[in-house]
Parts: C-alpha cells; sequence; structure tokens
C-alpha cells in the first residue's frame, strides 16, 4: 500500500504535516465505523478496517522515521526486516558513549537535569538526520536512497535512545 | 428541478422516522439512562423523580431487585447484595483479594480464574449481576419512550482493559440489547460538554467515579473529537476514599471483635457520608453502633481525611502526568479542565488537580450526569437521527497489546494510544521442521513480564502445512474496533492457508458461554426461547434489508445489471424468508444477502474515499 497514493500526496519527505491532518479527519468522516452502525455486518467490518489502514496510514506519513521508510520502500528499498547492520565506527562509537551517558543518570548528582540534558541532545541528533533526509529524498537518485537507508538505521539507534529515555524517567520519577 | 436527497451512507433514508436510542452509564456506585428528546439530552427519571439508580442487585426470597429497592437490603442482608460490581467486571479473584481487605460476599473461582458471587440464587457472575443493573434501566426508557429500542451506547472507563470491556458488552447482550457502541466515559463527557460549549482547542478530562479513574486528553476542533491519549487506573476511585475512613474508623473505635457482612457495610456507609460531609464542612462527625451493644462516635477534620487520601490523589496526579508526557503537550496548552465523577467534589481532588494543571477547573457541568449526556447524543447520531451530524470520535487504545516471547516476556504490538480503529501485522515461523501447530499467548498491559500483564487469550494456530524449521511465515493479524475490542486472525503466507484459530479467553467468556447463561437466565419454556430467536433474526434481517436500500439508493449507480439484480433478489429472497417466518431460512437468505453485496460494498468504501479526497461529501452533489 503506497500511503502517500491513499492521502492524495505526491511521494515527498517534505509533506504539509497540516494538510495531511485535513486530509486524513477527511477520510476518516467517511469510512469510520461510527458511520455505518445500521449497515450490513460486511459493511461494517470493512469500515473498520479501512479505518485502521487510514490510521496505519496517518502514523505512518507522520513520523520521520516511518516516513523515510516508507519513501524507500515505494523506491524498492526495503529496510523492515533486513537484517543488514550499520558500518560506521563513528557513529557507533557515539552510540556507546551516549549509552553510557544513559546508565549514569541515576546516579547523578540532579539525574532530572541530566536526563533533560541528554534528551535534548538526543532530539539535537534527530533533528539533525531531519535535515539530511530533506536533502537527500529531494535528490531521489539510488545513491541518495542508500544514503537514506542509513540515516534511518541511524535514526532507529537514536529513537531506540529517547524511549529509553523515557523508560528511565518513569523509573526514576515514579510515573 | 427539485433536488434529490441523499443520506449519508449507511444512515436511516428515512428522516421522520426516529429511532429509539438511549446511552446508559453504568457506573460502579450509580447508573444512568439518557436520550435525545426534541432535540436535546436528557436524563430519563422514575416515577418519584430519580434518575440516578445505585449500581447494586439484591438477590432475594422473593425475586431479584436492582437500584434503589435493592439498596434497601444493602445492610440487613449484606452477603445478597452485590454492590460496586464494576470492580470484578473481568477480574480475577486474586486481583479482586489483592485490592479489597474484606467483602462481605462469598467468593467462588471459575475454571479460568474469574470469579463468581454466591447468592441465594446460586452462583451468578459479575456479567450477570450488570445485566441486572441494565435491565429497570432499560425498561425505564422503553417506557418512558413508548417503544422498543434499537439499541445503547453504554459507557466504559477508558482505562478499561478488553476482558472488562467484553463483559461489558456480554451484559447487554444477556438482555437482548443492542450494544451500538462502547463509549468510553472521559470522551462521552467530552461530547456533553464540547457540542455545548462550541469550546475548540485541547482539553483534560479528570473523571474520578466510584471505582475507576480515566484521564483522558483530546482536541476538540469543529465536530472532531480526537483523543489524544489516555490514562488511568480501572481500581481507583471514591470507594477507595471510603475504605480509607473505615480502616480509620475502626482504628479510633478500638473494635478488635468480628467484622460480619453487616458490620463492614455499617461502617462502609458511615464512612461515605463523612466523606460527602467533608465536601462543604470542615468537621464530620461520625457514629457507629457496634456489636455488643456499644457505641461510638467520633470527629474527622478535612486535615486528617487529606491526609488519609493524599496517596490515592497523588497517584492520579501521576497518571496526568503520564499522561500528558504520552500526549506530548505541556500543561498549558490545556485550554480547559472538565472534571466527570462524584468523586471529584472532593475539596483535595480539586485543589491538587487544579495546582497541577495551574487552571481553574471547569466544574459548572452536573459531574454524574455528563457521562450518560454525552453517551445520549451518541447513541441518537448512531441510531441515524442526525444524519447531517458531522461529529467524528477519534478515540484509543489505552493499554499495549503484545505477545508472550521467550522467557515469559511480553513483546509490544500494538502501542497504548494508538488511534482505534487499528490493525498491526507480525510474522512468526516455526521453530521445528514439519511443525503443523503453534501456540500464541496475547496480553494487554505496559509491563516487561508476562506476569506483570493481563492475560487475554491463548491461541493456538492449526493446520500450518508442514515445512522445514523457518520456512513458514505465518502472518498475525491485531485488530482492534471502535469499541476497543480485539479479534486476531492467522494466515500462513507462502501457501495462502488461513490456519484456524482456537480462541481461549484467559478472562472473558466465550460464545458458547454467552449463549448458555442466555438459555440459562430464560425461565421460559423453549418455545418462547425460539420465539424470541426468531424475533432478534427479524430485527436483524429487517436491518440488513434497510442497509442495502438506503446503499442502493445512494450508490446503486456504482453497479451493473447483473450485480445489480443478483442483490435485488438476494434482497426478495430474504423478504419472504421473513414473511414466512422461518428462523433458518431467514439465518441462511441474510447470508445470501451478504455474499451477494460483498463487493457492492468494497465498491461503495473506495467511492466514499474518491469522495472524501475531492473534497465532495455525498450530500453536496
Amino acid at each position: 500500500m503506497n500511503y502517500f497514493e491513499l492521502f492524495a500526496l505526491p511521494v515527498s519527505f517534505d509533506i504539509d504535516t497540516g494538510d495531511l491532518k485535513a486530509k486524513y479527519l477527511e477520510l476518516q468522516r467517511h469510512v469510520h465505523p461510527d458511520n455505518f452502525a445500521n449497515a450490513t455486518e460486511r459493511e461494517r467490518l470493512l469500515a473498520v478496517q479501512k479505518a485502521a489502514q487510514i490510521n496505519d496510514g496517518f502514523d505512518v506519513l507522520k513520523h520521520i522515521d516511518s516516513r523515510a521508510q516508507h519513501i524507500l520502500s515505494i523506491n524498492g528499498i526495503e529496510l523492515a526486516h533486513e537484517t543488514q547492520t550499520l558500518k560506521d565506527p563513528m557513529f557507533l562509537m557515539q552510540q556507546m558513549e551516549l549509552r553510557e551517558t544513559l546508565e549514569d543518570i541515576p546516579s547523578a548528582s540532579d539525574p532530572e537535569q541530566a536526563l533533560m540534558d541528554f534528551q535534548s541532545e538526543v532530539d539535537g541528533y534527530i533533528k539533525s538526520i531531519n535535515r539530511l533526509f530533506s536533502s537527500l529524498f529531494q535528490q531521489a537518485d539510488q545513491v541518495s536512497f542508500e544514503k537514506a537507508g542509513d540515516e534511518v538505521r541511524k535514526l532507529k539507534f537514536m529513537l531506540k535512545l529517547s524511549q529509553e529515555a523515557v523508560a528511565l524517567e518513569d523509573k526514576l520519577f515514579d510515573f | 428541478m427539485a433536488l434529490l436527497q441523499i443520506s449519508e451512507p449507511g444512515q436511516s433514508t428515512a428522516p421522520h422516522e426516529h429511532r429509539l436510542a438511549v446511552g446508559i452509564d453504568l457506573g460502579t456506585t450509580n447508573s444512568l439512562v439518557a436520550t435525545v428528546r426534541s432535540g436535546e439530552a436528557v436524563t430519563l427519571s422514575d416515577s418519584q423523580n430519580r434518575d440516578s439508580f445505585p449500581s447494586i442487585v439484591h438477590y432475594g426470597e422473593s425475586g431479584i431487585e436492582a437500584g434503589h429497592e435493592a439498596k434497601l437490603h444493602a445492610i440487613s442482608d449484606a452477603i445478597n447484595t452485590v454492590v460496586s460490581v464494576k470492580r470484578f467486571m473481568g477480574r480475577t479473584l486474586n486481583d479482586i483479594q489483592a485490592q479489597h481487605d474484606e467483602l462481605p460476599y462469598i467468593l467462588k473461582p471459575t475454571e479460568n480464574g474469574l470469579i463468581n458471587i454466591e447468592t441465594r440464587h446460586g452462583l451468578v457472575n459479575p456479567i450477570q449481576v450488570s445485566s441486572e443493573i441494565l435491565r429497570p434501566l432499560v425498561a425505564l426508557a422503553e417506557q418512558s419512550l413508548g417503544g422498543d429500542l434499537v439499541g445503547a451506547v453504554i459507557t466504559v472507563p477508558a482505562y478499561f482493559d478488553d476482558a472488562q470491556r467484553q463483559g461489558t458488552k456480554d451484559a447487554a447482550q444477556l438482555l437482548g440489547l443492542k450494544v451500538l457502541r462502547l463509549l468510553n466515559e472521559p470522551t462521552a463527557a467530552a461530547i456533553a460538554y464540547g457540542l455545548d460549549s462550541h469550546e475548540e482547542g485541547v482539553i483534560a478530562v479528570y473523571d474520578l467515579g466510584g471505582g475507576t479513574f480515566d484521564i483522558s486528553i483530546l482536541r476538540l476542533n469543529k465536530g472532531v473529537f480526537e483523543v489524544l491519549a489516555t490514562g488511568g487506573d480501572s481500581a481507583l476511585g471514591g470507594d477507595d476514599f471510603d475504605a480509607c475512613i473505615s480502616q480509620w474508623i475502626i482504628q479510633q473505635s478500638g473494635y478488635t471483635g468480628d467484622h460480619s457482612p453487616a458490620l463492614q457495610r455499617e461502617i462502609t456507609r458511615v464512612a461515605c457520608d463523612a466523606k460527602e460531609q467533608l465536601s462543604f464542612l470542615k468537621v464530620a462527625k461520625l457514629s457507629l453502633d457496634l456489636p455488643c451493644g456499644s457505641h461510638w462516635q467520633g470527629e474527622l477534620s478535612r486535615e486528617q481525611f487529606n491526609e488519609l487520601i493524599a496517596p490515592l490523589v497523588k497517584r492520579t496526579i501521576m497518571a496526568c502526568r503520564r499522561t500528558m508526557r504520552d500526549a506530548q503537550l505541556s500543561v498549558d496548552e490545556i485550554k480547559q479542565v472538565v472534571m466527570v465523577g462524584g468523586s471529584t467534589r472532593v475539596p483535595l481532588v480539586r485543589q491538587q488537580v487544579s495546582g497541577y494543571f495551574d487552571k481553574e477547573l471547569l466544574t459548572s457541568i452536573d459531574p454524574d450526569k455528563v457521562v450518560a449526556i454525552g453517551a445520549a447524543i451518541q447513541a441518537d447520531i448512531l441510531a441515524g437521527n442526525k444524519p447531517e451530524s458531522d461529529m467524528l470520535l477519534l478515540d484509543v487504545l489505552p493499554l499495549s497489546l503484545g505477545l508472550e516471547t521467550m522467557g515469559g516476556l511480553t513483546e509490544k504490538v500494538v502501542h497504548r494510544n494508538s488511534t482505534i480503529p487499528v490493525a498491526k501485522a507480525q510474522e512468526f515461523t516455526t521453530f521445528k521442521d514439519g511443525q503443523t501447530a503453534m501456540a500464541l499467548h496475547i496480553l494487554q498491559g505496559e509491563r516487561e513480564l508476562v506476569e506483570d500483564c493481563r492475560s487475554l487469550a491463548r491461541f493456538e494456530l492449526r493446520g500450518i502445512p508442514p515445512m522445514a524449521a523457518g520456512a513458514a511465515h505465518i502472518r498475525v493479524t491485531f485488530q482492534v474496533d471502535a469499541d476497543g475490542l480485539l479479534s486476531v486472525s492467522a494466515m500462513e503466507k507462502s501457501s495462502g492457508v488461513q490456519a484456524s484459530i482456537e480462541v481461549k479467553p484467559s478472562f472473558g467468556l466465550s460464545d458458547n458461554e454467552v449463549a448458555q447463561m442466555i438459555k440459562d437466565s430464560m425461565t421460559f419454556a423453549k418455545g418462547d426461547m425460539d420465539a424470541r430467536m426468531l424475533a432478534e433474526e427479524k430485527v436483524e434481517a429487517s436491518r440488513v434489508l434497510e442497509g442495502l436500500v438506503s446503499a442502493l439508493s445512494a450508490d446503486g449507480k456504482l453497479l451493473d445489471e447483473q450485480e445489480l439484480t443478483q442483490i435485488r433478489h438476494a434482497m426478495s429472497e430474504l423478504e419472504q424468508a421473513v414473511e414466512a417466518g422461518d428462523l433458518k431460512a431467514i439465518k441462511q437468505a441474510i447470508g445470501d444477502c451478504d455474499n451477494a453485496s460483498s463487493s457492492f460494498a468494497a465498491k461503495r468504501m473506495d467511492q466514499s474515499i474518491r469522495d472524501a479526497l475531492s473534497g465532495q461529501s455525498v450530500d453536496d452533489i
């Protein structure tokens, strides 16, 4: 399924998120199961499936990692179940350092501040990958796509760190 | 030229025919029923002008009573009077014993871990008790509205898990009541509030009831009610405040004797009274008759009360923080905080919530009625009485769904706060050569360990074609509908074989068990049972026919001559079967109609997607 088609949007990394949201809501207004409370069983099931697909599409296009991955997939580069690993020693070194920082947070003198600093550092890396995507996808050639693939892999590492920071926040501050 | 009027797909073609539908707030402490009358949503009252009915069921010598009549027996016949049964819904004996110190009932575990309550009328489960609470509400509605209901929207705590939701739906099904939708309580409140105030922007709904707590963050925009995140605790409410005071009373009174069920209820009643007084008084006076003729009197100040309940209130604030983070919002982005549920009258609750959100709270709407009112508005729309409505509700899954993996760990497949309906697939492969079956364990919850999550169901996939280990690709699809209910399907991809699934709900009832309970609840002869089934099938048939008539008038143009003939033929067969009154033939004909119209349904769906994207809705044409 090409979700850009579902939302009648051009395949592009730089989408207008306001436009995406408006189209999403308009689609849901038409297919949401609540419109089919009195319809036949078949139509109701179909509505659940369609509404779920639209929700999924919106989710994929909304987030930069899944949007990038989706564009690559449309262009024949499948990252979903890949076994290929990242071969970038610099990046991996940086990951290890970040991981150590995260592990040290609970014993920091001000864990709350340390966690906030950590999160903004990771956010900074995520933002810079976002900018890279923008230029790579505009070039739209095989080399750029492959580079973008590597950036998606890196982004996943960063997002994982970000999630772990949130989990740590839960643990430390008893959410 | 007169323009042809075409209604929204799936909605009634006869705008003047008002269909009777209600919203029911099935609460822990009290339940209400509401409907839309002459365009206004109102709660329905009994002959004594009461619109709030205690969620209490008394299994008495002369029969089963619910509501105010049942409440009269809460102390004198405590063991046969079930209160706050909502707290038991979808729960195991272990869950319940962990939460409550002492309960005045005899609880028996069932085979699948759920509980039965031993009463004078034998063993009853929480689903049956809930259906007894619903029964007089439905009767009241049918009497006040003067006809049969087409269905009801029943509210549930947003934080209810799959087992608790399914149990609520089963309770209605036991009565033969069609559930148009299970609606989350805070979302219902938001509808009532939003449609009334025309407020737009992000609001928080803090809903603290008798036994459950929900916090939902919603964005309201031009008829769209979009839940951004929800959180809560389905075992935290005003009952727990009462329990804190009860413990304090026992401590203060120095009473060390036995706690008979009657005495427990009496202490709870005194505690609840004190709690209510402390909403407007600084000090509450308490008095209690103890066994052996002694009498205890005491005073509880608001400060002392605040101290007793502070840890509970703090738990709700932590849930608010977590939910705000899930919604990725800061408190200054919240425009309004709507307070729902009787327990939001407690001053400490108001003070803490207002402190956290740094806002004045909206308490002008009746916290006891707003949920039923919202449900009634939604029921009116779902029943097809408001074809011009452009309301859209986008709710979320409250708790993540996952699968057990190696080592007793949970792997999340659908994350909490995903907008529903949602469908996610996960692929698995076989572990051994020639393996033809696979066991899956479905869980709900946020924790890593299987034992910390709620077990929803165990599935056996059978009929996998024998292949080398790792060669089979089994795709398991989780689908959650708009009610928040899960269904699972599986298929082996390389061969296209649909693996058969044996569903064994861990804490729910199978369809057969529900059918058995319906049978058990029938005190009539078999002939009456058949009559009921025939009547229900006829209603279903007329729904199918009406749906098709409306679909054909709206989108008949999508069909070629042959398809149209097939559908019309199936419809007339169904009409004849209904005429003949043969249950089997009606069932068969409904199935035939469904098959004949399946590609039509798909075409209509595609058409409405095209309409949506071209910015044209059907009624603009």
